[in-house]
């Protein structure tokens, strides 16, 4: 579904990507996880469109997207909860949601896809009219992903959702994550630790100073003190 | 009493136009982190488009010769699209450099349009009487009041209510709202750059060419340095209200016309011409209070 294949990309004279191939199927929850700084939040915005590589490819669904605008890349199936969250934190609830369902056309879908969501996250339910800005940092958490639910995309991108968040919050964030990835969703989440991954991993990348250190597949890495050594950068044969 | 409740009309009326002149800079900060000082011309530009191009100090009329309905839109109309011209000129094509680069460049415009001005009208200001019928007093419940305060307030008070609903009852007024608070998830939720930023701008304009009118019917006169005093007072108001924040914009307009307003009515005689310095005291003291503005917002914190 997703193939990116020797992206570089960077900021002025700073490579942050240094030639970076990641494939994501259909139907699988992908993760990449690395130390701060390795480039796994500038990897999400080069895919979504916010960043221009500077070489190399992204196809999505078979087409070539490198270079295409977010608005763009939004309606052909590719959603983001960039670091942070971001939601519009001056928006009430329900204007955050009807931002997030703004591509669609089809008005009846939508209305039964805010039921929908509203139904799964209960609080945002209460709060509809409240302005975002105050509700809480799990709330908001849940309020990012029900806006990129209601965009109906084919993959998801979320960069590190349990950034500051309490354990059992977390919890209930990756138990959302998982209920959306049965019902066909395809996911690609950024984490900087490798703790929670191995619960939902289809398949897991290492991401240091900007290449891929480490792959493989949830099987073959049941031995996490591969998965560590080449987070932590002591593995021999890690280029 | 009765002088109390002139002054009040004229404030709300003054507070008004400001405030509609900040929403104005602040919804165009908001989708591109651009001041922009242009927007004086703009107000300047619609009311110069009233009178025919020539050195004349009593110039014939151009538009300000036509039935009321086409004046107002032929002036509203020109003045959008100088708007939308300068945007796509001058603006768009430096959207992804610096916020300095982008201020830069709107100091470019506005000294472009008074030079434009300049070689088509000369420097001199020029008198031009538009709507003299409204300047005669009108009774409200026995009370005389002068007709362009309430026709300002009037007009001020409207535009601001359509804005406001546009903005919070229309699809694309939310989508605005948001781009203006986080224009980069804004755009990865499909929100179209270009034509939010084009939208910003055309209200800069539609909003520049009504005030406009509304300060030549007020003074009969046209200068090329018109648009600058009320647009500094909407600067201003932008940043005590808390500069991104679109109610923030709201409310500095409404703090600083009101004071304004008040300093000129009840300061003693000997001191109002330092009228301007008083509000500009009470802005200083504001933000050494609160360096933010009144109202904070995430926007002018962070960028994606
Ligand atoms: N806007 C920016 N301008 C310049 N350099 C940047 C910018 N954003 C990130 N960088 C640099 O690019 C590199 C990769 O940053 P990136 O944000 O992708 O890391 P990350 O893996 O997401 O880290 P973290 O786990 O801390 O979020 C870092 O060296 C960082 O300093
Ligand atoms: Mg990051």
């Amino acid at each position: 579904m997703l193939e990116v294949k020797q992206m570089v990309a960077g900021y002025g004279r700073l490579t942050a990507l240094k030639g970076v191939d990641i494939t994501v199927k259909e139907g699988e929850v992908v993760f990449v996880v690395g130390p701060n700084g390795a480039g796994k939040s500038t990897l999400l915005k080069t895919i979504s469109g916010l960043m221009t590589p500077t070489a190399g490819e992204i196809r999505f669904q078979g087409d070539r997207i490198d270079g295409r605008g977010p608005e763009t890349l939004c309606r052909r199936g590719l959603a983001l909860i960039p670091e942070g969250r971001h939601i519009f934190k001056t928006l009430t609830v329900q204007e955050n949601l009807q931002v997030g369902a703004m591509i669609r056309k089809d008005s009846a879908d939508v209305r039964s896809d805010m039921e929908m969501v509203l139904d799964t996250f209960p609080i945002l339910r209460e709060r509809f009219k409240g302005v975002a800005g105050y509700l809480s940092g799990g709330e908001q958490q849940q309020l990012a992903i029900a806006r990129s639910i209601l965009q109906r995309p084919a993959l998801l991108m979320i960069d590190e959702p349990s950034l500051g968040l309490a354990p059992l919050v977390i919890d209930q964030v990756y138990d959302s994550l998982r209920k959306l990835n049965e019902t066909g969703l395809t996911l690609l989440i950024v984490e900087q630790s490798t703790g929670r991954v191995m619960e939902l991993a289809s398949r897991i990348y290492v991401l240091r100073n900007g290449k891929v250190v480490l792959e493989g597949d949830r099987e073959e890495l049941t031995d996490t003190s591969a998965l560590d050594a080449a987070y932590f950068g002591f593995s021999s044969d890690a280029a | 009493m009765a002088y109390f409740i002139q002054v009040l009309i004229d404030a709300v009326a003054l507070g008004s136009l400001y405030a509609l002149v900040a929403l104005a800079i602040g919804l165009v900060f908001g989708v591109m982190k651009l001041i922009n000082f242009a927007q004086a011309d703009y107000l300047t530009v619609g009311a110069y488009s009233l009178v025919i191009p020539t050195a004349a100090a009593t110039p014939s009329m151009m538009f300000g010769g036509l039935p009321w309905a086409l004046m107002i839109f032929c002036v509203v109309l020109s003045v959008t699209v100088l708007a939308l011209i300068t945007e796509r000129v001058a603006f768009r094509p430096l959207r992804n450099t610096d916020p300095t680069t982008l201020l830069i460049s709107s100091f470019a415009v506005s000294y472009f349009l008074q030079s434009l001005i300049i070689m088509f009208h000369g420097g001199r200001p020029k008198s031009v009487s538009i709507g003299a019928a409204l300047t005669r007093p009108i009774d409200i419940f026995g009370l005389r009041v002068g007709g362009v305060q309430f026709l300002t307030m009037t007009v001020a008070l409207l535009l601001l209510i359509v804005l406001v609903l546009f903005l919070k009852r229309t699809s694309i007024g939310i989508q605005l709202r948001a781009a203006a608070e986080d224009f980069s998830m804004a755009r990865l939720l499909g929100v179209a750059a270009n034509r939010v930023i084009a939208i910003a701008f055309a209200i800069s304009g539609i909003l520049g060419g009504v005030i406009s009118l509304l300060f030549v019917i007020q003074t009969g006169t046209l200068d090329i340095r018109m648009g600058i005093m009320p647009t500094v007072y909407a600067f201003f108001a932008t940043v005590i209200g808390g500069i991104g924040s679109l109610p923030g914009a709201v409310l500095g307009g409404y703090i600083v016309g009101i004071l304004s307003v008040f300093l000129q009515a009840y300061l003693p005689e000997e001191m109002r011409p330092f009228r301007d310095a008083g509000v500009f005291t009470i802005v200083i003291l504001i933000l050494l209070v609160r360096p933010q503005g009144l109202i904070v917002t995430s926007a002018a914190k962070e960028r994606v």
